[in-house]
């Protein structure tokens, strides 16, 4: 085309066939354009969409979990063998069941009691023992406690039982949705914020099992993992990137902890049993070897996000420091390293986060405990909160159904709330000029 | 074409009522990438208080010797440096001297302009802070103050040190980046191309500036333009294929020069 054109008529030609296929190419890229920008737009919103449909189940599902009914119970604490200094430990079932019987003057029968029992959660009397042990002064008197009724009975209050269904197919009677009925009309049920949940650890009965067990599992957990893997792991990545020579051993360790963090998390979690567990005999199921077999698995994830974070700061940088005389360990610290420090940050979090959801290793070296007291150290035995979702997800009970969900939630709030830190830590280091 | 020779050559042509003593003294330098080399046991004296500019064609190792006099190229990890330097008779390649005290008597300002990400105070401050070189605050004020004055932009920022130093103007950084090689006091300054990223008004403020700072340091710059060479340095030294062909006065080296090389380099034939 830029050759010089032998003939002006041939030039002219050529000039209007050139412009018609100009015009044809740039409709086409328009079109291209055009199609793309569709593609991509359906992809955001399909994408959205089935974020919205998880949360949306998720949500529904876990909402009546956050409440729970309650019955006004009226308890004689006038038993003489009852005192100040025995009440943490004082047996309530007796007074309890005389309360509860108390509330139905005109049951007598065997089967009658056996009924009204059941339409109250078998955890009443260490709930009565704990008001009890809190409020001394009441022993001795009457007092209204208000008590969860049992999972079945609460779900029929939620009106999530089917009473359609004939009766062989539900969890409650006929006769006791009659008892509950009563109690109802009488005022004697209140739907109260489910603190239960929010303060118990685990236990057989869906209305009385709680997060907190698991909440507090993960987070001495994930200190132990971020204790480790965070100065390890930046460390390492600070050595392997600015100290390390170049050489075949570098070459060959950068191999391996890429392939490490390709590694299947249960792999990891053989590893604890193995050597953590078996071998120095540290105590199974707490958050101390969790933490330890987290941090190993996230590990090459945080040193591959430090050393990616190192490298994007300028060599300029660099050059700079050291052209002042600064020593390599000061350029580093100096200079580099809070350069650095939003992207070693989110790869960190972004270790955490997944940390947070890891259930495989963890199942290897015996996190599935059944932890009924909080733990308190982490030496204790505790679980985490993926590992309790799984637990409830595999228990029978309609009750523990709604659990599953309401733990999910608190675990993406967990989630969210570290997000959160990670963005504000960052947005405190990252300094854009 | 080897030192001895070219300060013999001086005296009947020099400017200079006195020869300058010799601040540094290369001897034998060769410096190596890997296998490949990049600079053949060159030999070059470099005069105190004088501005001795580096020049020849792209890839000749300019950039290569002059990072060899403050030991740049031991950040290189395939670089290797043979020959010795001298800095007022003492070897700084020499295994006990310390590259931290070395490059704070040779400091170094770069092609690019490349402020710390900090404030303007604190772009100057810091050298001084780390060699421990103020004590309390009134004297680092003074150091900040007294470097930026010689770096002649103390007018330009004097109201605003507590900006960002990447919030200058290009030269205004690079008069900054010079203001912080002052502010440890060395007694050399290398300059690797410094205005090639700026105008050329911001380029005549920088070489009126370098011009001042020969009272009292000794300067060696690098750079592509002829004229600029002409204009700044007192002595010259012409490099090609890793070689010092030509040393010498600048105006002689300019006006007469003896190696067929330089005089086709100078006028515009290779390069
Ligand atoms: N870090 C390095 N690794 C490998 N080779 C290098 C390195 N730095 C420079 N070289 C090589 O050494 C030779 C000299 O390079 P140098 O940068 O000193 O040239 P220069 O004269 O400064 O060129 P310019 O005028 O383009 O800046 C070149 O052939 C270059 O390819
Ligand atoms: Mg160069």
């Amino acid at each position: 085309m830029t050759d010089p054109a032998p003939n002006p008529a041939i030039a002219v030609g050529a000039a209007t066939d050139d412009r018609a296929a100009r015009s044809t190419r740039t409709r086409k890229r328009f079109a291209a354009e055009r199609r793309f920008r569709f593609y991509g737009l359906a992809a955001v919103l399909t994408a959205f969409g089935f974020l919205i449909l998880l949360l949306s189940t998720v949500i529904g599902n876990a909402i009546p979990a956050f409440t729970y009914n309650y019955a006004q119970l009226p308890v004689e604490l006038t038993n003489e063998k009852l005192t100040p200094e025995n009440a943490a430990e004082f047996d309530f079932r007796k007074t309890v069941h005389a309360a509860q019987l108390s509330l139905f003057p005109d049951i007598s029968d065997r089967a009658g009691r056996r009924l009204v029992r059941g339409i109250f959660s078998s955890g009443t009397p260490i709930v009565v023992r704990g008001e009890v042990a809190a409020n001394t002064d009441w022993i001795g008197t009457r007092q209204i406690i208000p008590v969860p009724v049992s999972d079945d009975a609460d779900l029929y209050l939620k009106g999530l039982v089917d009473t359609d269904l004939p009766e062989s197919q539900r969890n409650i009677s006929d006769a006791e949705i009659a008892l509950v009925d009563q109690l109802v009309e009488r005022g004697l049920i209140e739907r109260q914020f489910n603190t239960i949940f929010f303060t118990n650890g685990a236990s057989r009965e869906p209305e009385m099992a709680g997060i907190m067990g698991a909440l507090i599992g993960s987070l001495l957990t994930l200190s132990i993992t971020l204790l480790l893997s965070a100065p390890i792991g930046v460390l390492a990545a600070i050595y392997l990137e600015e100290f390390a020579p170049k050489n075949r051993l570098t070459d060959f360790i950068e191999v391996n902890i890429n392939n490490l963090a390709a590694v299947p998390s249960i792999v990891f979690g053989l590893l604890g049993l193995a050597v953590f567990l078996n071998f120095m005999e540290f105590p199974r199921s707490a958050p101390l070897v969790g933490g330890m077999v987290l941090a190993l698995m996230t590990l090459p994830t945080v040193i591959i996000a430090s050393r990616a974070a190192l490298r994007a700061v300028p060599p300029s940088i660099r050059e700079a420091a050291l052209g002042i005389g600064a020593s390599r360990i000061q350029t580093v610290f100096h200079h580099v390293l809070p350069l650095a420090m939003p992207g070693i940050l989110t790869g960190t979090i972004i270790g955490m986060a997944g940390a947070l959801g890891e259930t495989a290793p963890l199942l290897m070296i015996g996190m599935v405990a059944f932890v009924v007291d909080l733990p308190a150290a982490v030496t204790d035995p505790a679980t985490v909160l993926p590992v309790q979702i799984y637990m409830w997800a595999d228990f029978p009970e309609i009750g523990f159904q709604q659990k599953t969900a309401a733990a999910i939630v608190i675990l993406l709030l967990f989630l969210i709330a570290m997000n959160a830190i990670a963005v504000w830590l960052r947005s405190r280091f990252e300094r854009r000029w | 074409m080897n030192a001895t020779t070219t300060q013999q050559t001086t005296p009947a042509t020099t400017t200079i009522p006195s020869d300058p003593p010799v601040k540094m003294e290369c001897r034998d330098l060769s410096v190596f990438y890997a296998e490949k080399q990049a600079l053949n046991g060159v030999d070059l004296d470099i005069r105190e208080k004088q501005v001795t500019a580096l020049i020849g064609p792209s890839g000749c190792g300019k950039s290569t010797f002059l990072r060899c006099l403050n030991r740049m190229n031991d950040t290189v990890d395939i670089a290797r440096v043979e020959g010795k330097v001298l800095l007022d008779g003492r070897d700084i390649y020499d295994p006990d001297v310390d590259v931290v005290e070395l490059r704070a008597d040779v400091g170094m300002v770069f092609q690019k302009p490349n402020p710390f990400p900090k404030s303007i105070y604190e772009n100057v401050a810091y050298g001084p802070r780390i060699h421990g070189l103020a004590r309390g605050k009134d004297e680092m004020d003074a150091i900040v103050e007294k470097s930026l004055k010689r770096a002649g932009l103390w007018k330009e920022v004097s109201d605003r040190l507590a900006e960002p130093g990447t919030g200058l103007s290009g030269g205004q950084q690079q008069r900054l980046c010079i203001a912080r090689a002052i502010a440890v006091s060395p007694a050399v300054i290398l300059m690797d191309e410094p205005c090639s990223a700026l105008d050329p008004i911001a380029t005549a403020i920088v070489e009126e500036l370098i011009d001042e700072l020969r009272q009292r340091y000794t300067i060696v710059i690098v750079t592509h333009s002829m004229q600029q060479a002409a204009r700044v340095s007192q002595e010259t030294a012409f490099f090609h294929l890793g070689n010092i062909v030509e040393t010498g006065i600048t105006d002689d080296i300019f006006t007469n020069p003896k190696d067929p090389r330089t005089e086709s380099y100078i006028s515009g034939r290779i390069g």
